[in-house]
C-alpha cells in the first residue's frame, strides 16, 4: 500500500491529511459548547476594560505574565482560587500566557490598587526592588482606543451573543451612550491617580492607555 | 545518476530564499540575543521608547526566526531539493518559475509588513500567530503559492516514486495550512461595527476553547515547521553529502506515518493542569511519550546511515553539523516528553526550562540543519567550492558551546524557579515572595544571553563564509557528486 501511495501524490496527500486531521476533530469538537459556558455571575468586560485589555495585548504583557492559576496549594496561596473554565467564557482571545517571568495576574484586582499600578508602571523597581519588568511610561502618553474597544464589544454581542444590555449585565448601548459610560467609569481611576497629564487629558475627554489598562487589571478577580 | 547530468536545474528561487534565510536569521537571532540581555539588564528596555521593550520585541524574535529564518530555509531547500528528487527542472515550466518568484516576493512583502505591524504592537496575542487578519490572508496566499509550486512540480515529474523528503514537504504544506487556518479564525470588528481600527479582529473562540485551538496550533506549528520540514532536509542532504544510502526504508516509513499519526495529539501537553478537560491533558501527556518512537526512529535512521563511515566526521564539517543536528533532535524529543509527564510539568510549566527546551531543538537541530543544507547547496548553486573549512570548524565549536551554555543555564534556572515557587516553611507558608524567584535567576540569564551571543557570532561566521563562497571562492567545473568541495 505504501509503495502505491508513494507513486500517487494525490492519494498520498489525502492520506496524510486524514491522519493528521482527525486528532483535532476528536480533541476539539466534543464539548465545544460546554467549555464555552460562563460560570454563574460572570460578566463580560465593559468597553473601558476591553480597551485596557487591548493595551495589555498591544504591549504583549502575556509574554511574561500568565492568567491561569493551577490547582496547587502553592499557587492558590500565592494567587487565589484556581481557575475555572467558565471564568474565561468572555475572553477572546484567551490570555493564559506560557511563561511566568512575572507573577500570575488572573486575580490581580483582588490585591493591587490603582495607585500601586500607577507607580509600578512608571517605575517597577520603586515598588518591587530588583524587578526586571520594564517601565511602561508610554501608556501615560498614548490615548486609549475606545472606538475599537466599542467595535469589539459590539461585534461579540452581535456575532457571539455575548449578553451585553441584559439585566444585571454591563450596558453597551449606542456609541454615544458608551462614550459617556466610559468617562464615568474612568473617573474614579483618574481621581485616584497622581499624574497631572492624565487628569488634564481626562478633563479634555481623553482616556490615556494607563487608565484603561488599570481598569482592566482592577477587573481581574 | 545519468539524468542529473542532463537536466539543468534552476536555482534562482533557491538562491533568493537562501539570502532571505540569512537576512532573517541575523535579524531574528539578533533580537533574540538582545531580549535575552534585557532579562539580565533591564535598562536595555529603554533604548527605543515603547518599541524597544522586551514585550514588544519578543513576538518579533519568535516570528523572525520561525517564519523568517526557518521558513526561508525550508523554502530554499524545497526549490533546490524538489527539482532534484523529482528529476525535473523548474526551468522546464515558465509557469512554475513565475509562481516560484511570485512566492518569494510576496513572502518578502508579507514579512516586511509583519515586522512593522509587530513593532507597532498590532497583535492578536496568540503565540506564533500574532499577525492580524489582513496579514493572515497574505500568509495564506503565500502558502497556497508554495503548494501550487510543489504540486505543480510533482505533476510534471520524471521520477515516479516520491522520495522520503517529498513526503515530509507535502506533510509540512498540509499540516501548516490546516493549523494556521483554524487557529486564525477571527472576526474583523470593523466589518461588523463599522468603526474602530479596520485591521482589528476578535477571535472566533473564547477562553478554554481558544486555548485549546491555540496550542493544537502552537505545538504543531512546531511539529510541522521545526520537525517535519527539517526531517525532509536531512533525508536528502545527509545521504547526499556522505554518499551513503538511507539506512532503512522501513524505518523511514514507520517514522513518517507514526509522526503524522501521533504528533497532533500531543498539543494538550501545553495545557496540563489548566481548565481543559482532564482526558485531553492525559492524552497530550501519553501521546507525547509515544512520540519518542517516531522521533527517535528518524534520528536513528539518520545516525545509522553513517554506519561504517564515521571517519567522515573528522574530514567533513558538514557531516558534523548534520550528525550533531540529529543528536540534538534526539535530545529535545526525549526532553519534551519528560516535561509532558504531569508531575514534571507541574514543576516545569511557566518556567525557563521551557524556552531552554525549545532552544536546544531550534538552535541545535533546526539551526544546524538549515546551515548545513545551505553549505551543501552553495557549491552547487554558485559553482564554486566552499570558501573555508577552518571557519566552518570554528563556527561549529563556537555555536555548540553557545547551545550548551543556553540549555544548561535554562535547566538550572527553570528548576530553581519551579522549586522556589512551591517551597514552604515548616508551618506550610510559602517561603519566597515572587521577586525572590526572579532575582535569583539573573546570573543564569547572563549565561543564557552569552550562549545566544556565541550562537549569533557563529551565524555571522556562516554568513561571511557563504558570502565569500558566492563571490571569491575557486570555481569548480563539474558538480560534486557527494562531499562538498571546500578550501582549507
Amino acid at each position: 500500500m505504501f509503495h502505491w501511495l508513494e507513486k500517487n501524490p494525490f492519494f498520498f496527500a489525502v492520506g496524510v491529511f486524514v491522519v493528521i486531521a482527525y486528532a483535532g476533530i476528536v480533541e476539539i469538537l466534543p464539548d465545544f459548547a460546554e467549555r464555552a459556558r460562563p460560570v454563574e455571575g460572570r460578566k463580560p468586560y465593559t468597553v473601558l476594560q476591553l480597551a485596557g485589555r487591548d493595551v495589555y495585548i498591544k504591549d504583549s504583557c502575556n509574554a511574561c505574565h500568565s492568567q491561569l492559576i493551577r490547582p496547587f496549594k502553592s499557587e492558590t496561596d500565592r494567587y487565589g482560587m484556581y481557575s475555572l473554565s467558565g471564568e474565561f467564557a468572555y475572553d477572546r482571545p484567551f490570555l493564559w500566557g506560557s511563561k511566568r517571568t512575572g507573577p500570575d495576574l488572573m486575580r490581580v484586582g483582588n490585591y493591587r490598587t490603582t495607585d500601586w499600578h500607577e507607580n509600578h508602571m512608571l517605575d517597577p523597581t520603586s515598588i518591587v526592588p530588583g524587578s526586571i519588568m520594564p517601565a511602561y511610561k508610554h501608556m501615560f502618553n498614548n490615548v486609549a482606543d475606545i472606538e475599537t474597544a466599542y467595535a469589539e464589544a459590539y461585534t461579540v454581542k452581535k456575532v457571539f451573543n455575548v449578553p451585553y444590555d441584559q439585566p444585571d449585565m454591563p450596558k453597551l448601548g449606542t456609541w454615544d451612550e458608551a462614550q459617556k459610560a466610559v468617562l464615568e467609569e474612568a473617573k474614579p481611576i483618574v481621581e485616584a491617580m497622581k499624574s497631572q497629564e492624565v487628569k488634564e487629558a481626562y478633563a479634555r475627554g481623553e482616556i490615556k492607555e494607563i487608565v484603561a489598562i488599570i481598569a482592566y487589571l482592577n477587573s481581574l478577580k | 545518476m545519468q539524468s542529473s547530468n542532463v537536466i539543468n536545474y534552476d536555482y534562482s528561487v533557491a538562491k533568493l530564499f537562501s539570502y532571505a534565510a540569512i537576512l532573517f536569521g541575523i535579524i531574528g537571532m539578533g533580537i533574540g540575543v538582545f531580549i535575552a540581555y534585557q532579562m539580565a539588564f533591564p535598562e536595555l528596555n529603554y533604548l527605543a521608547g515603547e518599541y524597544g521593550t522586551f514585550s514588544r520585541l519578543r513576538p518579533l524574535h519568535t516570528s523572525g526566526v520561525i517564519f523568517g529564518f526557518m521558513l526561508s530555509g525550508i523554502f530554499a531547500t524545497w526549490y533546490y531539493v524538489g527539482q532534484r528528487v523529482l528529476k525535473v527542472s523548474v526551468a522546464e515550466s515558465p509557469f512554475l518559475m513565475f509562481i516560484g518568484k511570485l512566492h518569494f516576493w510576496l513572502y518578502m512583502v508579507v514579512m516586511l509588513v509583519a515586522v512593522v505591524s509587530l513593532f507597532a504592537g498590532v497583535s492578536t496575542s496568540k503565540e506564533y500567530a500574532e499577525l492580524e487578519w489582513p496579514l493572515d490572508i497574505g500568509v495564506v496566499v503565500v502558502w497556497v503559492l508554495w503548494g501550487v509550486h510543489m504540486f505543480g512540480l510533482i505533476g510534471i515529474r520524471r521520477e515516479k516514486t516520491l522520495y522520503i523528503s517529498v513526503w515530509y514537504y507535502i506533510a509540512t504544506f498540509l499540516g501548516v495550512a490546516m493549523l494556521y487556518l483554524f487557529n486564525n479564525m477571527e472576526v474583523p470588528t470593523y466589518f461588523v461595527a463599522g468603526m474602530g481600527k479596520w485591521y482589528h479582529s476578535v477571535s472566533m473562540y473564547a477562553g478554554t476553547n481558544d486555548a485549546l485551538v491555540q496550542w493544537w496550533y502552537g505545538h504543531n506549528a512546531v511539529a510541522f515547521i521545526f520537525t517535519v520540514a527539517i526531517i525532509a532536509q536531512i533525508y536528502y542532504f545527509l545521504p547526499k553529502e556522505s554518499g551513503q544510502p538511507v539506512y532503512s526504508y522501513k524505518l523511514s516509513l514507520l517514522s513518517f506515518w507514526g509522526l503524522m499519526f501521533v504528533y497532533l495529539w500531543a498539543g494538550g501537553h501545553h495545557l496540563i493542569y489548566s481548565t481543559v478537560p482532564d482526558w485531553m491533558q492525559t492524552m497530550g501527556s501519553i501521546f507525547s511519550i509515544v512520540l519518542i518512537l517516531p522521533s527517535w526512529g528518524s534520528a536513528i535512521n539518520m545516525l545509522l546511515t553513517m554506519k561504517g563511515e564515521w571517519g567522515q566526521l573528522k574530514e567533513n564539517p558538514l557531516i558534523k553539523f548534520m550528525v550533531l543536528a540529529s543528536t540534538f533532535y534526539m535530545f529535545s524529543t526525549i526532553e519534551g516528553p519528560i516535561q509532558s509527564i504531569k508531575s514534571v510539568n507541574a514543576l516545569a510549566h511557566f518556567t525557563d526550562w521551557i524556552p531552554g527546551h525549545v532552544h536546544d531543538g531550534t538552535l541545535g537541530w533546526v539551526g544546524f540543519m538549515t546551515m548545513a543544507a545551505m553549505y551543501h547547496m552553495a557549491p552547487r548553486m554558485f559553482k564554486r567550492e566552499l570558501y573555508s573549512k577552518k571557519l566552518m570548524e570554528s563556527q561549529f565549536w563556537i555555536q555548540t558551546t553557545g547551545i550548551v551554555l543556553y540549555f544548561s543555564s535554562m535547566w538550572i534556572a527553570g528548576i530553581t524557579q519551579g522549586m522556589m515557587w512551591r517551597a514552604t516553611d515548616q508551618f506550610g507558608n510559602l517561603s519566597y515572595s515572587f521577586i525572590d524567584t526572579v532575582t535569583v535567576l539573573i546570573p543564569y540569564y547572563v549565561i543564557r544571553a552569552t550562549g545566544g551571543l556565541l550562537y549569533l557570532i557563529g551565524f555571522f561566521i556562516f554568513t561571511y563564509n557563504f558570502y565569500k563562497t558566492m563571490t571569491a571562492s575557486k570555481a569548480i567545473e563539474n558538480e560534486p557528486q557527494h562531499a562538498s568541495p571546500m578550501a582549507a
